[in-house]
């Protein structure tokens, strides 16, 4: 295969699995939230509302996409892709399973939380270009937020980068085999420091993928739909879509970091590491019960003031970061 | 970019040609302050009429310093139907259907507070039975008028759930209106000299099913609002409105029982038949949004209260009193109020003798409380201010009449 096909088909399946992920995840809110709140959700477009969600993705495709008289053309319409790429992007280096991942990198994390990193530059872009106050608030909370608790995002793995010993995201899962004392698999949750790290990853990681209780960005009630709100159509669906991506790819990021990644608890690896499709449906299935997890969180609590959330983050949570490293550097350098 | 009018955004947002073509409204001012030879301004942004959170159609201009809140003027108006006029060329018992139209949350004190003000001018004595039952329906229309409040609170906040389990516990409620009134909101049910119909038969059963679970649901209700620690993070200390200040904007209800005063016209003026009834007046303190959501919370416990000694001591008797189909009062003015879910709603009706109102005019607890917003919301967040709007269970539809 040339490498130029290599390349394409590979960036195929990325734009396929984050397409089929959105739809999914979609559907999977609505009825997670429906049940919650003593409703059903979806239920008449076909078999238990399945086909709600695609037949949502043609509306958007077929809609009239409006663009205000006063926007800034150009960055309007570069303001989606700008959000969009960097998290179609970060698809690229996560683990499905032994040496599946679309691009193999020895620094898949650093590149990850970097390509990620790109993303409030788009929302900042959709929020001035839209030519709405409501916008711009929304635009600006958003960049705040991202730029705040990337650090802490950072600092939460870094233990476990220190601890395993590398940045590939497969040599991190690879780290995580066997088991503690024989009884508790290795996983670096149940590692103390590694519990720690994770308490402070979720916080952060709801703030980067703007869920609730810190989906300020978008605030339906204090800021009608935020750097959205001039968004219609398409451009919306890939505002749309690549948020819903970017919650996958941080709950990916935790079940790599945290939960073993592809890997099942107690089962020697040897096992089923080579029947195919298994490891990354464990894989799949895992971050999914993350994804669950913020849908339920989503579902129940109310939305944190936007200065408590920036306290918290800068006064909070990079000291405790910080103390967190150093603490795991110290900690291995007796070890060993 | 160069016009006036226009901002930061070349965008013009203070509606030309609307109210204030090309000059700030007073009490907004546009302070363009400079750093280093920069020159910053201050966002005006126009929140409403079509907000998500503005609870209906109030439009609130604000000038925001960042997030921070400088000046806030409320516009009303866009609702305005003309009840008060329109009550002029009705014949007393038709003028209900305005007055569900006006709080339409809670419709059933409206039309009480019309049907006062003709009885008390008409010297039209209501059974016993009347009474009873118009307590029991404002307390049950209470209690539905709070759920909508506490729903949207938590909606305010970002809380989706909140919302929607309050809705449950309406839907009960409005299930019983619906069986006494036949209608779910606008009820048309109290008229001058009691009340239309008799109740069904088996409502009791009905309603004490609702009494008996609603307790262990305001719990629960409680819990997800009142028990999360985000929403004391958010709700204390904000939108104080203090004693004097309360006082001072002629503020009623929760929001004035919040600051610690403790008015309420079940009490001070008794009406029907509350001098019957047994029951607390939750008050707060300091007159913050906490304090408005504890009273309100408390109502609701108060109301169930009431609710279960009307469908205990239900009197026998007559549901209405002889009334003539045309009804003419005399000539002379009398004003009638009642304690509606947001304060204190007045009718104060003039007569010159014919069969309909010379004038009406209906007191708006809502406007007052949007009056005090004005003065409490600067200094806060944008997130702020829509808590605040929301602790102060404004009615647009009676605001706006």
């Amino acid at each position: 295969m040339s490498p130029v096909l290599a390349a394409s088909l590979r960036v195929l399946i990325a734009v396929g699995l984050m397409m089929a992920n959105g739809v999914m995840m979609i559907y999977m809110l609505r009825k997670v939230l429906g049940h919650l709140h003593l409703r059903y959700g979806p239920l008449h477009v076909g078999w238990h509302g399945l086909l709600q969600t695609p037949l949502d993705v043609v509306k958007l495709l077929t809609k009239e996409d409006v663009t205000p008289r006063a926007v800034d053309r150009w960055l309007f319409r570069l303001a989606p892709l700008a959000v969009f790429v960097p998290s179609l992007m970060a698809y690229a280096a996560l683990p499905f399973g032994p040496g599946w991942s679309i691009v193999s990198l020895d620094t898949g994390l650093l590149y990850t939380f970097a390509v990620l990193s790109l993303v409030p530059i788009g929302l900042l872009m959709a929020g001035w270009a839209s030519a709405n106050k409501w916008s711009l608030l929304g635009g600006m909370r958003a960049a705040a937020q991202q730029i705040a608790y990337e650090v802490p995002l950072l600092l939460s793995v870094l233990p476990v980068v220190l601890i395993a010993g590398t940045m590939s995201l497969g040599g991190i899962v690879d780290a995580q085999q066997g088991l503690w004392l024989g009884v508790l698999p290795r996983w670096f949750v149940l590692n103390p420091l590694g519990l720690v790290a994770f308490a402070l990853f979720v916080v952060a990681g709801l703030v980067e993928s703007n869920q609730t209780p810190f989906d300020m960005s978008e605030a339906e009630s204090e800021l009608v739909t935020g750097f959205a709100t001039e968004y219609s159509a398409m451009k919306f669906g890939l505002l749309f879509l690549s948020e819903f991506s970017n919650q996958f790819i941080l709950s990916a990021i935790g079940v790599t970091v945290f939960f073993g990644g592809w890997m099942l608890p107690w089962i020697p690896v040897e096992w089923y590491a080579e029947i195919p499709v298994l490891p990354a449906a464990v894989f799949i299935f895992k971050v999914y019960i993350g994804i669950f997890v913020m849908m339920w969180i989503r579902g129940t609590y109310p939305r944190v003031r936007v200065d408590r959330m920036m306290e918290l983050g800068w006064k909070r949570l990079i000291p405790a970061g910080l103390a967190l490293v150093l603490l795991t550097g110290f900690i291995q350098k007796a070890v060993m | 970019m160069s016009d006036p009018r226009n901002d930061v955004l070349g965008v013009g947002l203070l509606g030309e040609g609307l109210h204030h073509p090309g000059e700030p409204p007073a009490g907004i001012r546009r302070v363009p302050t400079g750093v280093d030879g920069l020159t910053t301004e201050h966002l005006i942004i126009n929140m409403g009429p079509q907000h998500p959170s503005t609870h209906g159609v109030l439009r609130m201009l604000i000038e925001v310093d960042g997030e921070e809140v400088i000046a806030a003027e409320a516009s009303v108006g866009y609702l305005h139907r003309g009840i008060e006029k329109l009550a002029e060329h009705r014949r007393y018992n038709a003028i209900g259907t305005l007055m569900d139209r006006g709080d339409y949350v809670s419709g059933i004190h409206g039309e009480t507070a019309l049907a006062l003000a003709a009885e008390r001018l008409g010297e039209i004595e209501v059974p016993r039975k009347a009474q009873w039952i118009r307590v029991l329906l404002a307390e049950l229309n209470r209690i539905a008028s709070h759920l909508v409040w506490y729903g949207t609170f938590g909606l305010d906040m970002g809380g989706m759930g909140q919302f929607l389990y309050a809705m449950r516990d309406r839907e009960a409620l409005l299930d019983i209106l619906e069986a006494i009134t036949g209608q779910r909101m606008m009820f048309n049910y109290v008229r001058p000299g009691g009340v239309i119909a008799d109740l069904p038969a088996g409502i009791a059963e009905k309603i004490r099913v609702f009494t008996d679970t609603f307790d262990a649901y305001l719990d629960e209700h409680d819990a997800l609002l009142g028990g999360n620690e985000i929403v004391h993070d958010r709700v204390k200390g904000i939108g104080v409105i203090d004693r004097e200040k309360a006082l001072a904007f002629g503020l009623t209800g929760a929001n004035l029982r919040a600051a610690g005063v403790d008015f309420d016209v079940r009490r001070a003026r008794p009406y029907d038949a509350y001098a019957e009834m047994d029951f607390e007046v939750p008050l707060g303190t300091t007159g913050d949004a906490w304090d408005r959501y504890q009273v309100r919370m408390g109502e609701m416990r108060q109301a169930n209260r009431i609710i279960r000694q009307c469908i205990d001591g239900m009197p026998e008797g007559d549901h209405t009193a002889k009334v003539s189909r045309v009804l003419r009062l005399p000539e002379g003015e009398v004003y009638a109020s009642v304690e509606s879910s947001r304060g204190e709603t007045g009718i104060h009706l003039v007569s010159d003798g014919g069969d309909t109102p010379y004038r009406m005019h209906y007191r708006a607890p809502s406007l007052f409380a949007l009056q005090a917003l004005e003065d409490v919301l600067p200094g806060h967040l944008i997130a702020d201010v829509v808590m605040i709007i929301g602790s102060t269970d404004i009615m647009l539809g009676e605001t706006d009449r």
